[in-house]
């Protein structure tokens, strides 16, 4: 009978097709789409705050030079992740994470939690040779990003296009963005207070590379570097919560 | 080649041209002082180089009409070629990609020689370049034998593999220069993107027509499986590459989805570029030049049914396992480790199926490399699905996952399963092809199978060792009941498997170039003794309707 069937489906290419769209579609929509809608997916995090542009330029340096290649920003919920890198994380924490950066190989550590675990002068150091710093890595050397100058013009059409797909940057912090990129690496300049009024006090504003006339590509991987794990206290809450 | 145009599609393939010529003129105004701009001068290149090696010949006679009562080849043909020039770049680049594991200071002081830029040309160029070339190539051989119809038009068929290659050089090419989603496996940019949609509906359509115009009137099995991989992946690829462009004159974009939804439809697209990809339409591949080759029919029709819908509805559920325990919430996780491991089933059936197959033709798999390729490959095929549903076990993978393993179960099924039922499939093809009884060399065969196996034994091998030695080190505690390994402890320990898959993955590249020298060489053989018929061997695996595949009816 099914195999009677078949047949008959076999002489119909049209049939065929929508057939296989049918069935292959199912998988996607019941696992996908609830992720959208259902509220508890993601969870609330009122201090959660978005990135500023320098720290953005930063996370676009570790996309094009491939760093999640080798390192994960995702500690698993079990016992020895959560020793070796702190609490482990949640969904909130990547919500203006436009891709993910999940990762899927740890050739390095984990880097979820990284920031402010060592010093900005630490990680120039580590960046330009790893193995000045750790004699045994196999992490590659990224000496271009201490010569490179830092490309600011566009920044304000990358916020743009990260509201157009849902961060919530305001108008101000779009116009600003190019000046408050070189705020931000630059504390003794004017543009250093508008940053910390549109992103907030806490806000890292130094001279990331050790340069303070100069902005580097080098200040915007380090300031992204030392934001990860920060941009939100809910982890930490959650973890000192299930501790009592 | 370009002589067996008409007239009317040499003036088609003019217009094609002229129109990427300009589209890459734009690419280069719209882009100049970006990344963009250089894409867009490789883009008018690639327009213009074709405008004129089409214009060159234009005003060549018409090809005689009795070409109709022949099938249209000559796309196969330069795809076979694509195809091997492909894998062995991509395994170079694999093979550097291992040693700077190994020396990492094996490279240039320069951002394109880094290990973050060039591991992802490794993974596009194996991947797209040398698998998706053999994909194009084999199904426009299969798709014609086995519906006994010739390609609808000669320019289709073109449009689709250049098409095609030019994606992958833009792909290729932009790693190196730093573009990148960092999506696993769909890395390249938006316009990238665009492109491979135009490329990909195209040679839908061109299938559906060729389906369209058949003498059988069963479709045969292969053909379900390079369908479903072409209409699938048109679907991932569509859905996970939604994104905003920072601006027209600008590569940068930002994906439409973010955080733990963005995750699930990444792993959703990658598992099954893994299924659709590098499974289905290399299980065509299987359904057509394993029989074929061992001069056997399908051992069963129904196991094909069965093997066929069940991947393809249950791959598509799987994704998710590869984020467990991270904060994709448990249900999608639990879902994804159960349809994980019932996909066993039809994978064990495919495999089995081809097994079975040849049953009665074990003294040929024993005499001919080709034929043993094949059989390793449907091996490999089922050793690494099993090991696939193993891992998606949420206790199994909490070792596994970010560790070597995962690498090694990739590497498994891509050394054991695809290249090795490419190189087995290519092998059968290239004399059919080129119109000469056996390819140039035999013994080339013979040296590039057992090339190609100790150099994926020794890959698996060393990776299995480093992934479960690096998993155990992470979750070690000493009796104090702290961690008992340093994070750069366990990086140390990696050093002798990293040295060992190097050689492993040289002794693999070091096959891929004979078999492209013995390719090569049949190539020439063919040219310099002139075509010489062979008949029969290349008709239809079924004489009759699809009824007759298994061997009792
Ligand atoms: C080939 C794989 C590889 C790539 C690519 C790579 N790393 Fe690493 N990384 C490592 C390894 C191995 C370590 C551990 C040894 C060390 O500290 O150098 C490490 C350590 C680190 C650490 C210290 C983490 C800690 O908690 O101690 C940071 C920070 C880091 N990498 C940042 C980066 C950045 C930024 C990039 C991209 C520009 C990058 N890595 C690219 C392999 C890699
Ligand atoms: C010469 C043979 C090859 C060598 C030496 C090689 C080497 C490598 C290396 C070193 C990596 C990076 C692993 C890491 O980051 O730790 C890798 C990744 C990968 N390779 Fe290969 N490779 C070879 C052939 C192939 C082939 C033929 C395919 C597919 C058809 C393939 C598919 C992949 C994939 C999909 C990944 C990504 C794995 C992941 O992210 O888990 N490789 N390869």
């Amino acid at each position: 009978m099914r195999e009677f069937f078949h047949r008959k489906l076999e002489r119909n290419a049209i049939g065929f097709v929508l057939a296989i769209i049918l069935v292959s579609g199912i998988g996607g929509f019941v696992e996908i789409a609830p992720l959208f809608t259902i509220h508890e997916t993601v969870e609330d995090a009122p201090d959660m705050r978005v990135y500023t542009p320098l720290e953005l330029a930063g996370r676009n340096i570790y996309t094009r030079e491939g760093c999640y290649a080798c390192h994960s920003q995702m500690i698993r919920t079990l016992r020895d992740e959560v020793e070796r890198y702190g609490p482990y994380s949640l969904a909130v924490e990547s919500k203006y994470d436009h891709p993910m950066l999940w990762g899927s190989k740890r050739t390095g550590p984990d880097i979820a939690r990284l920031g402010g675990k060592y010093s900005d002068a630490w990680h120039v150091a580590h960046l330009i040779n790893p193995r000045d710093v750790v004699p045994q890595s196999v992490m590659p050397k990224y000496g271009w990003l201490m010569r490179n100058e830092l490309k600011t013009d566009d920044l304000g059409k990358h916020l743009a296009a990260q509201r157009a797909v849902g961060v919530p940057y305001t108008d101000a912090m779009i116009a600003n963005a190019s000046a408050d990129a070189y705020g931000q690496a630059s504390p003794d300049s004017p543009y250093a207070s508008g940053l910390s009024e549109r992103y907030g006090e806490a806000t890292n504003v130094r001279a990331f590379d050790g340069e303070p006339g100069r902005l580097t590509e080098m200040d915007a991987v380090v300031a992204y570097l030392q934001i990860l794990g920060r941009l939100t206290d809910a982890a930490h809450r959650q973890a000192a919560a299930a501790g009592k | 080649m370009i002589a067996t145009l008409t007239v009317a599609e040499r003036q088609s393939a003019i217009a094609l041209s002229m129109l990427v010529a300009f589209f890459g003129l734009i690419m280069m105004i719209a882009g100049s002082g970006d990344v963009l701009g250089v894409h867009g001068v490789i883009v008018l290149l690639f327009g213009l180089g074709f405008l004129g090696l089409v214009m060159s010949k234009y005003f060549e006679p018409e090809p005689p009409q009795e070409r109709l009562t022949r099938y249209y080849d000559d796309p196969t043909k330069v795809g076979i070629v694509l195809s091997l020039g492909w894998a062995v770049v991509g395994m170079f680049f694999g093979v550097w990609v291992a040693a700077l594991l190994a020396w990492p200071d094996l490279t240039l002081d320069a951002g394109w020689a880094s290990f973050g830029r060039i591991r992802p040309v490794h993974t596009s160029g194996v991947i797209f370049g040398f698998g998706g070339n053999a994909l194009i190539a084999t199904s426009f051989h299969v798709l014609q034998r086995t519906t006994r119809a010739r390609l609808p038009d000669q320019v289709t068929p073109w449009f689709v593999l250049i098409g095609y290659n030019l994606f992958c050089v833009i792909a290729a090419s932009g790693y190196l220069m730093g573009v990148t989603q960092s999506k696993e496996y769909a890395e390249p940019e938006w316009y990238a993107d665009l492109w491979l949609v135009v490329v990909w509906v195209t040679y839908f359509l061109l299938y559906l027509r060729t389906l369209q115009r058949r003498k059988e009137p069963h479709i045969y099995v292969a053909n379900w499986y390079y369908m479903a991989f072409i209409l699938v992946v048109a679907v991932l690829h569509i859905v996970n590459n939604l994104a905003v462009p920072i601006s027209f004159g600008s590569a940068k974009s930002y994906s439409l989805f973010s955080g733990v939804q963005d995750a699930m439809t990444q792993w959703w697209y990658g598992h099954n570029a893994v299924a659709f990809f590098l499974t289905a339409g290399f299980l065509g591949m299987l359904y057509y030049y394993l029989p074929k080759r061992a001069g056997r029919p399908i051992f069963s029709y129904r196991l094909s049914i069965i093997s066929f819908w069940g991947i393809t509805f249950m791959y598509m559920w799987a994704g998710s396992h590869h984020l467990h325990y991270t904060a994709l919430p448990q249900w999608v996780q639990t879902l994804g480790m159960t349809f994980s491991v019932v996909l066993l089933v039809p994978s064990w059936a495919s495999a089995g199926n081809a097994l079975a197959t040849l049953n009665g033709a074990w003294d040929k798999v024993r005499d001919d490399a080709t034929l043993r390729f094949m059989m390793v490959a449907a091996v490999f095929y089922g050793l690494s699905t099993f090991e696939g549903s193993f891992m998606a076990i949420r206790a199994v993978n909490s070792l596994s996952h970010y560790t070597d393993w995962t690498v090694g179960h990739v590497h498994a099924g891509a050394l054991g399963w695809v290249a090795m039922i490419t190189f087995g499939s290519l092998y059968a093809l290239v004399p059919w092809m080129w119109k000469v009884e056996r390819i140039y060399s035999p013994k080339l065969v013979e040296v590039h199978f057992w090339l190609a196996l100790s150099g994926t034994i020794i890959y698996v091998f060393a990776m299995w060792n480093s992934g479960i030695i690096q998993g155990l080190m992470w979750r070690t505690y000493n009796d104090s009941g702290t961690l008992a390994f340093s994070f750069i402890e366990s990086v140390v320990a990696m050093r002798p498997y990293y040295i060992a898959r190097t050689v492993g993955g040289s002794l693999f590249l070091l096959g891929a170039i004979v078999a492209a020298y013995n390719v090569w060489m049949t190539i020439r053989m063919a040219r310099l003794r002139g075509v010489t018929e062979t008949g029969g061997t290349d008709e239809p695996v079924l004489p009759g309707a699809g009824a007759a595949l298994q061997p009792g009816e």
